[in-house]
């Protein structure tokens, strides 16, 4: 058992950890305008090593891209682009998953079989396959990049909440409401929903992280948002051809979307672990 | 325990399930990407089309015609292996897709073939050996690679064993005929995250069930330990990673794109990508419609295998059954 409760403080060490770095990450995108020692659009010394000094004694910290745009700029400016989009559609995402959820696991029925089979249709696209079907048919920009990842992501929410619901509508607390005659959205606003948040928003953290992915996939696809939107999807794209004698170009980038997302999911293992352990 | 049905019925159940799903998967595709014929003949004649030049087009190609019309055809032609002509490879769409989808065979099993030891072994030697430093170094390497982007690994193994070492390929076009040195990082890319979350689920299955009863019992009635792991828990823990090696298929053929991308390797990805780029209509549909086919068939696999390893929670078990598991 000393194993164990060793390994927990392990989890949540590390679990705080991750919140360190989404807290950093989320003052980096509240904040880009002070913390961005540069125009992240403004074309300077093109190709400087990371350290360099440029006109009017500026430097570099993490270099230039090819069309002399300062990376590091590029990459504050970068996390607001990646935040702000997958929070967006993370959020559009859960209301959409847990209204359509809620409603079809508490009415059941014909709504319910008819939900779950869209649900299930759209789970049979491989996501990445759904977003550029979706981004062809509506275009690349930032509002369709957030339609096309909530309505991808909106089916697993919907599942989940769906059998919490199910799970939930069949305790005596419900059916004591449903006999003093509570009206039904009353039940799913104050019996329902409460009693199923626990769970859905430790999911949340972990889905959060997987929209930023997607955002980031999106941009190096360049399907996301049009340039010269600094993105850190498009950097590594950008970067790729020139990245054998300049490696700076894509290593920065990569680093900081791997960060957001391994701090993402060590938060949601964290959070997994407490619910557990209750 | 109700009278189990045959394999045989289990499986056309499941398949009409599917053929279900795929009709509703090609309505959407197609109403997504046909609904409105205006915008294909713009998309596909140019922006800078004239508007008759747009009509006469939509006219040759029966645009004009009520959607559910346009719709069943598009869905009999399908049907018939009849996929049309690309408009940017001029090409026809069957004889296009067919080697593609080859290509991304090759890449995707080639990843299976990896993921399935690889993650299963170091779950079951960590989960056994839960807390220990093995445990700890294994954990942290999963989570790690789970959390890794595939466009973003893809860049920093390039970087590491492409520029720096100066091992491997950089890409993986097979101009000069096929090459098994240039499918090894494609390969090691597909595999990473879903071998690392295969594992923590393979470690949090062992865990799982070294605690309970029945092998505690096995334990003492004076059974080695290396028998208890691999005879006991072992079949019990593996029913969770096994189904879910099969649902990890969709989460692959996703990343296929990104990696084939990444590496110019010329497989369904890529040709899905460049028919995105040239607004290629019906070539976006029959990959996406391939894509999907693969998923699903995958999922019917995943069911009846599941089903023969866990009846309790089969999709054809009545209620009573499933609520006991």
């Amino acid at each position: 058992m000393k194993c164990r409760r060793h390994s927990q403080r392990q989890t949540s060490v590390s679990a705080l950890c991750g919140a360190a770095a989404v807290i950093g990450w989320l003052l980096v995108a509240i904040l880009a305008d002070l913390l961005a020692p540069l125009d992240p659009l403004k074309s300077m010394t093109p190709l400087a090593l990371p350290g360099a000094t440029g006109e009017g004694g500026v430097t570099f910290w993490l270099g230039t891209d090819l069309l002399g745009r300062d990376i590091l700029s590029r990459l504050i400016y970068g996390t607001r682009t990646v935040v702000v989009l997958s929070a967006v559609a993370t959020l559009s995402a859960y209301v959409l998953g847990v209204g359509a959820g809620l409603f079809a696991g508490y009415v059941r029925g014909f709504a319910d079989t008819a939900l779950s089979f869209l649900a299930n249709v759209m789970l049979s696209f491989p996501v990445l396959v759904l977003y550029i079907v979706v981004i062809t048919a509506i275009g690349s920009s930032a509002t369709n990049v957030v339609l096309a990842i909530a309505f991808g992501s909106a089916p697993v929410i919907f599942r989940v909440t769906r059998a919490l619901t199910i799970d939930i509508s069949k305790r005596d607390f419900v059916t004591v409401a449903i006999g003093l005659g509570e009206a039904r959205w009353r039940i799913l606003a104050s019996d329902i929903l409460p009693n199923a948040a626990g769970p859905l928003t430790a999911d949340m953290c972990l889905r959060f992280g997987y929209s930023a992915v997607a955002v980031g996939a999106l941009g190096f696809l360049g399907l996301g948002p049009p340039p010269p939107t600094p993105d850190w999807g498009s950097m590594i794209s950008d970067g790729r051809g020139l990245a054998i004698v300049y490696p700076h170009l894509i290593v920065f980038p990569c680093l900081a979307i791997s960060s957001l997302m391994l701090a993402m999911s060590l938060v949601a293992d964290g959070l997994h672990q407490l619910s557990l352990a209750r | 325990m109700g009278r189990q049905p045959p394999v045989l019925r289990l499986f056309s159940k499941a398949v009409g399930g599917a053929c279900a799903t795929m009709l509703a998967v090609s309505l959407l595709v197609y109403l997504t990407l046909e609904f409105n014929g205006a915008d294909v003949a713009a998309k596909v004649l140019g922006p800078f089309s004239a508007p008759d030049q747009r009509y006469a087009w939509m006219r040759e190609h029966g645009y004009l015609e009520p959607l559910v019309l346009r719709y069943l055809r598009w869905l009999a032609n399908f049907v018939a292996g009849n996929w049309g002509t690309s408009t940017y490879y001029k090409e026809d769409i069957l004889a296009l897709v067919a080697p593609r989808l080859a290509s991304s065979s090759i890449l995707a099993a080639g990843a299976l073939i990896v993921i399935v030891p690889f993650s299963i072994v170091l779950g079951v030697i960590s989960g056994v050996s839960e807390g220990s430093a093995l445990d700890r170094a294994v954990s942290s390497a999963a989570i790690l690679a789970t959390s890794l982007p595939e466009f973003a690994s893809a860049a920093l193994l390039t970087a590491l064993l492409v520029f720096w070492l100066n091992w491997l390929p950089g890409t993986s076009t097979m101009s000069t005929g096929f090459s098994w040195r240039e499918l090894v990082l494609p390969i090691a890319v597909l595999s990473l995250s879903s071998a690392g979350y295969i594992a923590r689920i393979t470690r949090a299955s062992i865990i799982d069930v070294m605690a309970s009863p029945f092998v505690h019992t096995a334990r003492m009635k004076g059974c080695s330990w290396r028998r208890v792991v691999l005879r006991h828990a072992l079949r019990h823990a593996l029913i969770a990673p096994v189904t879910l090696v099969l649902l990890q298929i969709p989460w692959i053929l996703s990343n296929v794109v990104i990696v084939e991308v990444f590496f110019a390797y010329k497989g369904l990805g890529t040709l899905l990508y460049e028919a995105s780029l040239n607004s290629d209509i019906r070539l976006i549909e029959a990959c996406s419609m391939v894509s999907v086919i693969a998923v699903v068939s995958t999922q019917v696999l995943a069911d009846v295998i599941h089903g023969r390893l866990n009846p309790r929670i089969a999709p054809w078990a009545d209620d009573a059954l499933r609520s006991r598991a």
